[in-house]
């Protein structure tokens, strides 16, 4: 099995337009795992490990907005400056897997991967992060709810792969919690991320691994507007957070498996929906 | 973590210190030779077949695919087992493979095997080969089994074994009475090391040489011998690396077909598991339903106790009847009580196999008398403390098989020390998030928490039961200045190596003590399993030291002109007594020959009549447990915040190796607690990989206050008993008790997932 290893973004985008079959590796968490234990077979590999630009980030201060290569390791996320900006993405990229695994999975992956438990995507949902895409027809932003459109189904076309995901920096108060039957490393049973920018006087929650995409649960969103006020400085009645949190679970849509119940995880969804709006006013 | 063993001042390297293990370096520096390192020039990989399906009939088999696949160097059948065509621990009812016109059983079980020059030329060759099943209908529910309505899925039929306990007065009605139906969900042994085997045949074809993670040796080899139609003396195993046991390298896994291939295609074979065949390639801990019912006086005093148990064996024997042998003897845990009616079941389905697992039979027992304890506590009007305290066993007592307690049995020693040692402070309102329920989740506050204590103590017996002479053997050899000590004693991590070096520094007194291969060309030591091998290995190794020593000391009467009755070991020198005169043993070893063999049998026990009445078991430890637990009450997320336990162990031979056990077996029961499950549906393992069967890691492993009953054994050649069982069987109902505490809902099942606490 041919193994291409492009030296930089140019010369990814040449051998990806040369092998449109060819699957892109960067940590390899997610994949490695299909080709040693399921029997996937890939014909030819892209290693994006020489391409520097993708492990790059960068913050814009005048547009308020943090750009992440698509494989910079969670592993950088978990501390330091893109923790300070993004604590929601820290709080995920904790989350992920072991130590081993943060320090070599990445943004790129999960959203290649596109699944419902990607422990990242909730919180891209929540912040509307735009993912920035390059292909042979050039480049292209697409807004996270129109990038994941099923269960591991993404709208990337053939040959295009994720450069970077470019996210707001918020002022006001962003959270994520992920419930899972183990107290670390983990597969999510429902996650969520909330975030309440007071500038804007909104809040927006998407959940994870409670339906076959991230969810927002922009109805609950809708009525929370309407019913108190989010800006700074605003007090929150706990039957407010508490009513939001049965919305939200009325928005999920869970599925019965061997990891939990549909029951339950709607339940769960809503409970987080309810302590993260409520930590957003503490 | 605290302990009461102190330093005790003795020899570095004997018993009672912290002798350091001779495979401790290699290991956690990544040196040792697990038996999944093994390689061998010309070496084959092979591979094995495994039906999808729980209950089909074989139509046909088409193995020519294979063949033609470049590398592939040889298949094999049921039709290709020289020998007996079943194998099995106690009945030998489990298929080498599943043979054309009979059934496979479960989801999982061998129907052929290949060997290829490559990993992956095995895999290919696999999928070539053509299997017709006629797909049946499984029975999945052991109540069908016991009524009759499943169909017999075996010639043996579908009852492994039926046993009652019939004891003492059996119309007592208690003034208070408290029942319930628990259940104990499929837990997997899950050690780290994968099962694997190097078969090298012989030139001639006559013989063979086998490298093994096992738990026994010799009960390997005779199974082995009779499928392959061998002299068993044809047969050497020697003992791979192994990277835990727990009970799931009693059975035969690879074993026979490793074997095979190697025979068939005259090259060495290698056969290793990965971790998704690892589960279908051993046996589990028994899945069990079982409904108690207590009568105690009015003050709490047990004075019957009525149990059904059933045990699902799943689809083939292995260690079934002795499981439920040792679920039902264990009824009454810990506790004095002479009256009982107790109808016990392990039964045949088409599920996985289940068989031995750390604590055998006893966890599940444990789990529903001290889930019992708890109810009649409150029934009682007692803590649950003082109901325990109230019926605490004691030597002497008689118990519902007839049996005279006469093992050391401090059950009250226990659990005083265990309550005497402090609960954790109250969660802080700032703590560390991760270490509270949900974890690195970050799902709940402190105020979120709620916090529950809860108790569980238990009584289990050590060594092989029912008239069973699990022996051992040891051989000492004093040869050119070195002792060198020889068993076949299977070391899976336990320790059992740096145990013997510790007895014969002590009996010898010398530093260095030199550990032959272990492998079967010493006589057997009996299975590392039911926490027996320090007590009878131990006992042989003690006994061919003892034995070496008395020559040693008849050479250096008859050399020194010394007393020879009044010689003995005084650290590393040989003294007489009545003249002081000393001889260094480094010294007295000097050009002495001496080899010594010894075999180490305990004390015979019997088969159960009828009614359940014998002396079956050898001898017992005990342990109490207490838990403390929060639990998020919204999302029922749990975080195991301290075990305190205080167990009985007649004597710490080794306070690290102790502490060692104490701390795995705790979190291998807090894993059955909340949750480790092998989830089966239709037959069929839903979460055969470590993405979904859950094993706690360090965030969720609690801190452990522990305080080891150095009350010594007489029984035992050491004084001490087995502690490898203990820590992992009465944890998980404290845990649950704690839950239950913290909850205030029943939770009759474990694990206790999520959604049974919050919805």
């Amino acid at each position: 099995m041919p193994v291409l290893i492009p030296r930089n973004v140019d010369e990814l985008v040449e051998v990806f337009q040369e092998h449109p079959q060819a699957k892109l590796l960067a940590g390899g968490t997610d994949y490695m795992v299909e080709v040693n234990l399921h029997g996937r077979k890939p014909e030819t590999m892209i290693s994006l490990r020489q391409v520097k630009e993708l492990t790059e980030w960068s913050v814009r201060p005048s547009q308020s907005r943090i750009t992440i290569g698509a494989a910079v390791p969670y592993a950088d996320m978990e501390h330091g400056e893109i923790a300070r900006l993004v604590p929601a993405l820290a709080q995920a990229a904790r989350t992920v897997g072991s130590p081993q695994i943060r320090a070599a999975g990445t943004l790129g992956g999960n959203l290649g991967t596109c699944s419902p438990a990607g422990d990242s995507l909730p919180v891209l949902a929540a912040l509307g992060a735009m993912i920035h895409v390059i292909g042979p027809d050039g480049n292209r932003d697409i807004d996270f709810v129109d990038f994941m459109v099923g269960v591991k189904k993404n709208s990337l076309k053939p040959s295009e792969f994720v450069h970077s995901v470019s996210l707001p920096i918020i002022e006001g108060w962003q959270g994520y919690a992920k419930v899972g039957t183990r107290n670390a490393m983990v597969i999510s049973t429902a996650s969520a991320c909330l975030v309440r920018d007071i500038d804007e006087g909104i809040v927006t929650i998407a959940l994870g691994s409670v339906g076959p995409t991230i969810i927002r649960a922009r109805d609950a969103e809708a009525w929370l507007t309407k019913s108190t006020s989010l800006r700074a400085g605003a007090d929150l009645n706990p039957a407010v957070a508490q009513e939001f949190g049965r919305r939200v679970a009325l928005e999920s849509r869970p599925i019965d498996d061997h990891r939990s119940t549909a029951d339950y995880r709607r339940h769960a969804v809503g409970v987080l929906a309810q302590r993260l709006l409520t930590r957003s006013f503490s | 973590m605290s302990s009461t063993v102190a330093s005790t001042g003795t020899r570095h390297g004997t018993l009672g210190t912290s002798a350091s293990r001779p495979d401790g370096v290699a290991k956690v520096q990544g040196g040792f030779a697990f038996s999944s390192d093994m390689w061998a020039d010309n070496m084959l990989w092979g591979a094995t077949l495994r039906s999808p399906h729980p209950y089909a009939r074989i139509t046909s088999i088409d193995v020519s695919g294979a063949y033609e696949i470049d590398g592939v160097s040889t298949v094999i059948t049921a039709a290709d087992v020289p020998g007996k065509l079943t194998y099995g621990l106690i009945m030998q009812d489990q298929p080498v493979f599943a043979a054309i016109g009979d059934t496979v059983r479960y989801s999982g079980e061998p129907v052929a095997a290949v060997a290829a020059d490559h990993p992956e030329t095995c895999q290919r060759a696999l999928a070539a080969i053509k299997v017709i099943y006629e797909v049946l209908t499984p029975v999945t529910d052991p109540e069908d089994c016991i009524s009759g309505v499943a169909e017999q899925i075996h010639p043996d039929g579908n009852i492994f074994r039926h046993q009652r306990i019939i004891s003492g007065d059996t119309s007592i009605v208690g003034a208070i009475q408290v029942e319930g139906t628990y259940e104990i969900g499929m837990q997997d042994q899950a050690f780290l090391g994968l099962e694997s085997a190097l078969a090298v045949p012989d030139s001639g074809g006559h013989g063979l040489e086998m490298y093994v993670a096992t738990q026994w040796l010799h009960e390997d080899r005779k199974q082995i011998a009779d499928c392959l139609n061998m002299p068993e003396e044809n047969i050497r195993l020697v003992l791979g690396g192994v990277g835990g046991a727990f009970g799931a390298r009693e059975d035969i896994s690879l074993q026979v077909h490793t074997a095979l291939l190697a025979m068939k295609s005259g090259r060495p074979v290698r056969i290793s598991y990965g971790r998704e065949e690892s589960f279908y390639g051993h046996v589990h801990r028994h899945p069990a339903k079982i409904w108690m019912k207590h009568h105690a006086d009015t003050n709490g005093k047990i004075v019957k106790i009525e149990a059904r148990m059933v045990f699902d064996g799943g689809a083939y024997c292995s260690t079934s009847p002795a499981v439920l042998v040792n679920g039902i003897t264990h009824t009454q845990g810990p506790y004095k009580c002479e009256n009982a009616i107790v109808d016990g079941w392990a039964v045949r389905t088409n599920n996985p196999p289940c068989g031995a697992m750390r604590g055998f039979g006893v966890v599940q027992a444990c789990f529903a008398h001290e889930s019992q304890m708890e109810k009649l506590a409150v029934a009682a009007g007692l803590s649950p403390v003082e109901i325990r305290l109230l019926n605490a066993m004691e030597t002497g007592d008689r118990m519902i098989t007839g049996q005279i307690m006469d093992s050391v049995a401090p059950v009250a020693q226990c659990i005083r020390e265990t309550d005497a040692i402090p609960l954790p402070p109250p969660m802080s309102q700032d703590a560390d998030l991760r270490t509270i329920p949900g974890g690195t989740g970050l799902t709940a506050l402190p105020s979120n928490i709620k916090r529950g204590v809860g108790w569980g103590v238990s009584i289990k017996n050590l060594m092989y039961s029912e008239g069973f002479d699990d022996y051992s053997t040891a051989r000492c050899r004093i040869s050119e200045g070195v002792v060198t000590i020889k068993f076949a004693t299977s070391e899976v991590g336990q320790g059992f190596t740096m145990l013997a070096q510790q007895i014969a520094r002590t009996v010898l007194g010398v530093d260095d003590v030199f550990l032959d291969t272990i492998d079967t060309q010493v006589g057997s030591a009996g299975s590392t399993s039911a926490s027996r091998q320090t007590w009878m290995s131990g006992g042989a190794v003690q006994a061919a030291c003892r034995a070496a020593l008395e020559q040693l000391f008849d050479h250096v009467a008859t050399k020194n002109s010394m007393n020879r009755a009044e010689l003995e070991i005084e650290g590393t020198d040989i003294v007489d007594r009545l003249t002081g005169q000393r001889v260094a043993v480094l010294a007295a070893i000097d050009g002495v020959d001496i080899d010594c063999t010894e075999e180490y049998h305990h004390p015979a026990t019997e088969d159960m009549d009828e009614n359940g009445q014998g002396n079956c078991h050898v001898a017992y430890a005990f342990v109490a447990h207490r838990a403390v637990v929060d639990v998020d009450l919204e999302l029922g997320l749990v975080k195991v915040v301290q075990i305190a336990t205080a167990q009985d162990v007649g004597r710490v031979l080794n306070p690290l190796s102790a502490m060692g056990q104490v701390e795995g077996g705790i979190a291998q029961g807090l894993g059955l607690a909340v949750m480790e499950e092998i989830i089966v549906k239709d037959g069929k393992v839903r979460n055969p990989s470590f993405t979904d069967y859950l094993l706690p890691t360090f965030l969720d492993a609690p801190t452990v206050e522990m305080v080891f009953i150095e009350e010594h054994e007489p029984k035992s050649p050491l004084g001490a008993k087995g502690i490898g069982e203990p820590p992992c069987i009465s944890v998980t109902p404290a845990i649950a008790n704690a839950i239950r505490q913290a909850v205030g809902r029943e939770l009759p099942r474990v694990p206790i997932r999520p959604y049974d606490i919050c919805l």
